[in-house]
């Protein structure tokens, strides 16, 4: 008798444990990216909060859906997953993770709701094993006004024209670029600025169709969320290879690695 | 027998080069031909749209009704955008004609700030009245010079490839007729906007290069800028610092610090303004190991920070990870009042929660506000403007600077439509939909 009351104990146990540490120890905070997003969009997905796609990037949509599930369940409503947030949530719903995980390496789009086989929840017959496994969520936070494909773009022509400068070097150019975008002596598309003729030399010689690494889109990711070592340059040259006489009578204001940076 | 096979063999290989030559040759041509193609359709569009722009201001000027002119102002607005798209695709960087190009923003930036202003309330003054004229007449101008480019353009067959390649060589800097023709347009557009007297209205499209306003105070040496950096990135004293002054170029000099950590062998950057020793922004560029803390605990970081150095009443308004790094967004909060143009960046590494950049670039171009200005509606009043069909989440007040410029205080509204959020600003004096903006701060990826 004894024993089976501390299986039974012990089994219960296990579970709570499991579901307790379902979730790491973090405050939860909008803009966070990883893990405990899944578990926080897929729970709040199961008791119906959350409608919007799993994809383990703390957005908007998540942060209402918390907020209303936090509203619901008389806690103090602050869009953050705390503690006490987190208990709650975990007491009243359900996390498949490993079904979870598995649609997200295959790439399927699939819901999380609670009362309905998982099985139904899936669309896509995208059965074939995982070809990426180190995948952990299916979107990226971007600036505002910004995309993917307006980064890369732009880390291309930082990559094209100034890969062997130092890394804030590197930014000032991404910098000088998004000046441009505002000022009204040029195009006011990060597409019109870069291709306007003449404009950049790695436009006119090929080199922004290269392949951009890592250093260059941290270093226009910089420059979007507002760092400026150009100190407010529209223009730059490399005084070792500038032909142009006119490029020199520039105002200059500083020097960064090879590139002096002018108004 | 061999030599015959020889010359046979010989004359095949004469024979299929120059074939081959010739298709090069053909479509280096037909490139050529293409890239011409496209600098005569933007030039001959711009000629196009002068002329378009200035029978349009001409048609302003002559009417008279408000609901005419309204319409008529934001038809300037649009040619002027498009001949401005036009001249970013012509060969023209390494020239100046950067004048110009300003002229044909300002006539857009007028025309489209007059245009979706209440004319019935507030009628075009006398200042503006007499831009426009002067506006008027520098069209006309633009539109003679350009018209003679033009002719010459067609009447000799000139080509956009000799532009691009004499600016690039600059060998012979002014004997091009189409370079000739433009700088003649340039030094034309440079005596009006120097001598002409903008209305008030006109003159906010130069005032963001104004400079750190905020900056003030007595000038501070290559010495106190080094110890304002080891103060500000509480720096032990064993790295290496050089300063460098900024050159003329600059609105405002500033000092640029380096400072060279040799434990880590890192670097990290800062510039200081040189009035008053204010920070402008801070970048340190050490790699970032495995996350450790999260968001929240670095956006505490952060905040803790912005106290240490007497950034008080700043509050949090956006946070984001990228990678290992958080990027938070701090605006400062007075009595409850979000003042949105008093925006502070930050930077903290998630491994340790330590700051690795700090942008004060924004707080330092806005002009302080006097006094916060109250409200003379309210808030439920407020509330009845906005779209039904949103989904009020959050309110509060804000000062925001609008299209025009001003710093306004507003009701912010944060509400949903659909799947999507938005961020909405009532003049809380006026009543009018300051700024409305979608929030998006997530985007699938498409690998």
């Amino acid at each position: 008798m004894r024993g089976r009351m501390i299986s039974c104990l012990l089994v219960c146990f296990i579970m709570c444990a499991g579901e307790v540490h379902a979730f790491s120890n973090q405050v939860i905070q909008r803009g966070a990216v990883g893990d405990d997003v899944l578990e926080l969009q897929a729970r709040l997905q199961y008791i119906g909060f959350y409608n919007g796609k799993i994809d383990g990037v703390f957005g908007w949509s998540t942060y209402w859906a918390l907020r209303n599930f936090q509203d619901k369940f008389g806690l103090p409503v602050d869009g953050l997953a705390g503690e006490s947030t987190k208990t709650k949530l975990v007491k009243v719903s359900k996390y498949y993770e490993s079904f979870v995980k598995e649609q997200i390496q295959k790439g399927n789009s699939f819901t999380h709701y609670g009362g309905k086989p998982l099985s139904e929840q899936v669309k896509g017959d995208n059965n074939a094993t995982a070809a990426k496994t180190t995948v952990q969520t299916t979107a990226t936070n971007v600036p505002k006004g910004f995309s993917q494909n307006d980064i890369r773009l732009l880390a291309n022509a930082v990559y094209g024209e100034a890969r062997g400068e130092p890394y804030i070097g590197q930014v000032a150019v991404a910098a000088v670029i998004l000046n441009r975008l505002e000022h009204p002596s040029f195009p006011d598309s990060i597409a019109g600025v870069i291709f306007q003729p003449g404009a950049f030399t790695a436009v006119a010689d090929g080199q922004i169709w290269l392949t951009p690494n890592e250093t260059a889109k941290k270093a226009v990711l910089d420059a979007i969320n507002g760092w400026d070592p150009s100190g407010g340059a529209i223009y730059y040259f490399n005084p070792a290879t500038a032909t142009n006489g006119w490029i020199w009578s520039r105002p200059q204001i500083k020097r960064i690695g090879k590139h002096i940076f002018c108004k | 027998m061999v030599r015959v096979l020889l010359i046979a063999f010989l004359s095949l290989g004469v024979v299929s080069t120059a074939y081959w030559g010739y298709r090069e040759h053909q479509e280096k041509n037909a490139i050529l031909v293409h890239a011409e193609n496209n600098y005569q359709r933007a030039f001959h569009d711009l000629t196009y749209k002068i002329d378009m722009l200035h029978d349009q201001i001409g048609t302003t000027l002559a009417m008279n009704s408000r609901t005419s002119l309204s319409p008529a102002l934001a038809e300037v607005w649009r040619i002027a955008a498009e001949a401005h798209s036009d001249v970013g695709q012509l060969p023209l960087s390494l020239l100046p004609f950067n004048k110009t190009q300003q002229f044909l923003a300002q006539i857009g930036a007028f025309s489209y700030r007059t245009a979706v202003r209440d004319l019935d309330k507030q009628p075009l003054t006398k200042e503006e009245y007499e831009t426009l004229q002067a506006l008027y007449q520098k069209a006309a101008n633009i539109q003679n010079e350009l018209r003679n480019v033009q002719h010459l353009v067609l009447k000799n067959h000139l080509r956009w490839m000799d532009v691009e390649l004499a600016l690039a060589t600059n060998n012979r800097p002014s004997d091009n007729t189409i370079i000739d023709g433009f700088k003649a347009v340039e030094n034309d557009v440079q005596s009006f906007s120097e001598g002409t007297n903008f209305a008030p209205t006109f003159t906010t499209i130069t005032n963001r290069e104004k400079g750190f306003i905020r900056a003030q105070g007595k000038r501070i040496s290559e010495n106190e800028a080094k110890q304002i950096a080891k103060s500000f990135l509480g720096l032990k004293g064993t790295e290496t610092i050089k300063v460098v002054r900024s050159g003329k170029g600059a609105d405002e000099r500033f000092y640029s610090v380096t400072v060279f950590d040799p434990k880590t062998k890192t670097e990290a950057y800062m510039d200081i303004t040189e009035k008053g020793g204010y920070p402008i922004w801070v970048m340190d560029n050490r790699p970032v190991k495995k996350q450790a803390i999260s968001v929240y605990d670095a956006s505490v970081k952060g905040q803790q920070f912005l106290k240490k150095h007497r950034f008080t009443n700043f509050e949090l308004y956006d946070s984001s990870q990228y990678d290992n790094i958080a990027v938070l967004t701090f605006v400062a909060n007075e009595k409850g009042v979000r003042i949105y143009p008093e925006a502070i960046k930050m930077k903290v590494a998630l491994d340790d929660g330590t700051i690795v950049g700090f942008s004060a670039r924004d707080y330092l171009a806005s002009p302080p506000l006097s006094t916060i200005p109250k409200p003379t509606i309210s808030l439920a009043e407020a509330r009845k403007k906005l779209n039904p069909n949103v989904r009020v989440m959050e309110e509060r007040q804000a000062v925001i600077t609008n299209d025009l410029n001003q710093e306004v205080l507003c009701y912010e509204f944060l509400g949903t439509l659909g799947d999507d959020t938005y961020q909405i600003f009532i003049n809380a004096q006026t009543g009018m939909e300051e700024k409305v903006d979608k929030m998006q701060s997530v985007e699938r990826n498409y690998e």
